[in-house]
């Protein structure tokens, strides 16, 4: 009754078993059409994400937004595909066709992919992998080249800085993004991200706050929105790697990064806000797709409110920041957080109890103020340096007055 | 022949005519490309082998930072990217001969071993590869030397790279 997704699925099952096929040839029929379901569903989504991201910048900069076709301009998106799909459809000169059109593919079929293993609800899950929290970071992997393929294969001096620019932009966020995972993955005691959701009776984000900021930091790092929107740079770079894609070429990478921000929203909704996890959620699994799509939608708004708000870093600050300020904190919480789990499970606390949590956000506090404290200090010395007199054209510094 | 073999024999065939590919074309960008095209078949195959840790790091490694790192030092040189001179030089015959050697003994050494034609065991559902993988690694028994081994290698490697980029000022 409130499971309708696996209602159909045996249904289905049995029409098929009816007509004399093997279980096998079901089981793969099934698992065929379980794909093209999740895979339409949230290419549904995508579409009317369009039409939210337009609608929350508008409010961000004090405007309506599309409100003209339909209620509050609900059929924009529609109208946007069909501008794109009857555009021209422009080859530049001296692109390498074959992986200039697969480029795009890549682009969005690399974030239809980490869809494959998040939980919807309890009784419904793509594939419950061992290894899911690395699988994530593998088709991340994968998406990266999608880029670098675009950006070689346009032959465009322009595309290929803006590549360039991303690559070392989520090659470097990856690193932290992973150590981050590591800690969920400790609290959760599995890499199967359904495990991990089953296991959040409290949400990992009280055990985990600094864990959690992390990888939503990183995660915007690695989606390339502002503040870390380096390979877009109109003023620099034009529009960065996709500058020669036109027509619905550009629509994939485009609808790519709108879908890739949800995900990433809904990952951050698994792995620190209980996924589907919520009232009466297990009784009536459909309430879980709700409450996953609520919770990831509130943290593609978090990702756009920082997007709309912040202005872009500079690339060599970026780097600084990753390096020297967010992997060693990653790694310092996950040590700690390993050492202090041991040390509560000996004392006899149960894993994932009230004790347990308090105990892991009382960490949390402790390296979050040790880490401001010695960036206050660093700030003091670097503001000293700084407010130092340098002459610009004493003889010593220029040279002249040497004999 | 089952849909697991039909499976393994699609994906073999995928990962040679990569991996030939990968010596023969003209490009090597190009080349990268069917690098990453015969990796990632070496990945399904560790699948095939119910051995999804191994696929997973294989992705990540070798796709996600050699690959990309190829890509990237290939682009950043000058005038190598485009179509470039011959694709063989005087050594091909020796290169043949070593291959075909190496192909030879493996192939003799694999139809020696019993295990070639067995049916490997089925995984109980309640087995759980990962835990396993990772308590043998750091368990005496395992292979806690070579894993330690390992991980000063990389260590060191790690300080290499440090001194080496390290700004004297």
């Amino acid at each position: 009754m409130f499971d309708p997704i696996n209602a159909i699925a045996q249904w289905l099952a049995a029409l098929l078993a009816s007509l004399g096929l093997s279980s096998g040839l079901v089981n793969l029929i099934l698992t065929l059409v379980g794909v093209l379901a999740i895979a339409s569903f949230v290419l549904i989504v995508d579409i009317f994400l369009v039409w939210v991201e337009r609608k929350v910048v508008a409010r961000f900069q004090d405007r309506l937004g599309p409100n003209r076709l339909g209620p509050f301009g609900l059929i924009q998106p529609l109208a946007d595909i069909i501008k794109l799909l009857i555009k021209e459809d422009i080859t530049p000169l001296g692109a390498d066709k074959v992986v200039y059109n697969l480029a795009p593919i890549l682009a969005l079929a690399t974030v239809l992919m980490l869809w494959a293993v998040i939980p919807f609800a309890p009784t419904m899950l793509g594939a419950d992998l061992n290894v899911g929290v690395l699988y994530i970071v593998a088709v991340g992997a994968i998406g990266t080249l999608g880029i670098i393929m675009a950006g070689w294969a346009s032959n465009n001096k322009y595309a290929l800085l803006g590549a360039m620019r991303t690559v070392a932009l989520t090659i470097a966020y990856e690193v932290p993004m992973v150590v981050a995972l590591l800690v969920p993955v400790i609290l959760g005691r599995s890499m199967s991200i359904h495990q991990i959701v089953n296991s959040q009776t409290i949400w990992y984000i009280v055990a985990a706050p600094l864990a959690a900021a992390i990888f939503l930091i990183s995660a915007i790092a690695e989606l390339g929105r502002a503040p870390f929107d380096l390979a877009e740079a109109e003023s620099e770079i034009v529009a960065g790697f996709h500058i020669e894609y036109t027509g619905m070429k550009f629509g994939l990478f485009y609808a790519g990064e709108l879908l890739h921000a949800l995900t990433m929203g809904a990952l951050f909704a698994s792995f620190f806000m209980g996924g589907w996890r919520g009232p009466f959620a297990e009784q009536a699994p459909i309430l879980g797709v709700f409450y996953l799509f609520l919770k990831a939608m509130f943290i593609y708004w978090v990702i756009m409110w920082v997007k709309y708000s912040l202005p872009r870093v500079r690339i060599d600050h970026m780097l600084n920041f990753n390096w020297k300020l967010l992997t060693p904190l990653a790694l310092a919480v996950v040590m700690f957080t390993a050492l202090t789990d041991k040390a509560l499970i000996e004392l006899g606390v149960a894993a994932g109890s009230l004790t347990y949590s308090l105990a892991m956000l009382a960490l949390n506090l402790l390296i979050g103020w040790i880490t401001l404290s010695l960036l206050r200090s660093y700030a003091r010395i670097e503001r000293q340096r700084v407010a130092a007199p340098r002459p610009v054209a004493s003889p010593e510094y220029s040279g002249v007055a040497k004999s | 022949m089952t849909p697991l073999q039909m499976i393994f024999i699609l994906v073999a065939a995928m990962t040679l005519g990569a991996g030939l590919m990968v010596v023969t074309a003209r490009n090597l960008v190009h080349s990268a490309l069917w690098l990453v095209l015969a990796l990632f078949g070496v990945a399904i195959v560790y699948v095939l082998l119910q051995a999804g840790f191994l696929a997973v790091v294989q992705v990540v490694i070798y796709i996600g930072a050699i690959a990309i790192l190829m890509i990237f030092a290939i682009m950043l040189t000058r005038n190598i990217a485009s179509e470039s001179g011959p694709r063989f030089n005087e050594n091909w015959s020796w290169a043949l001969v070593i291959a075909l050697v190496l192909f030879g003994t493996l192939a003799w050494m694999l139809s020696g071993w019993d295990g070639i034609a067995a049916q490997a065991p089925a995984i109980s559902p309640r087995f759980d590869t990962v835990r396993e993988l990772g308590l043998a690694l750091v368990s005496p028994e395992g292979f806690v030397l070579a894993f330690e081994v390992a991980s000063v290698l990389l260590l060191a490697a790690l300080i290499g790279a440090l001194v080496v980029a390290w700004d004297r000022r």
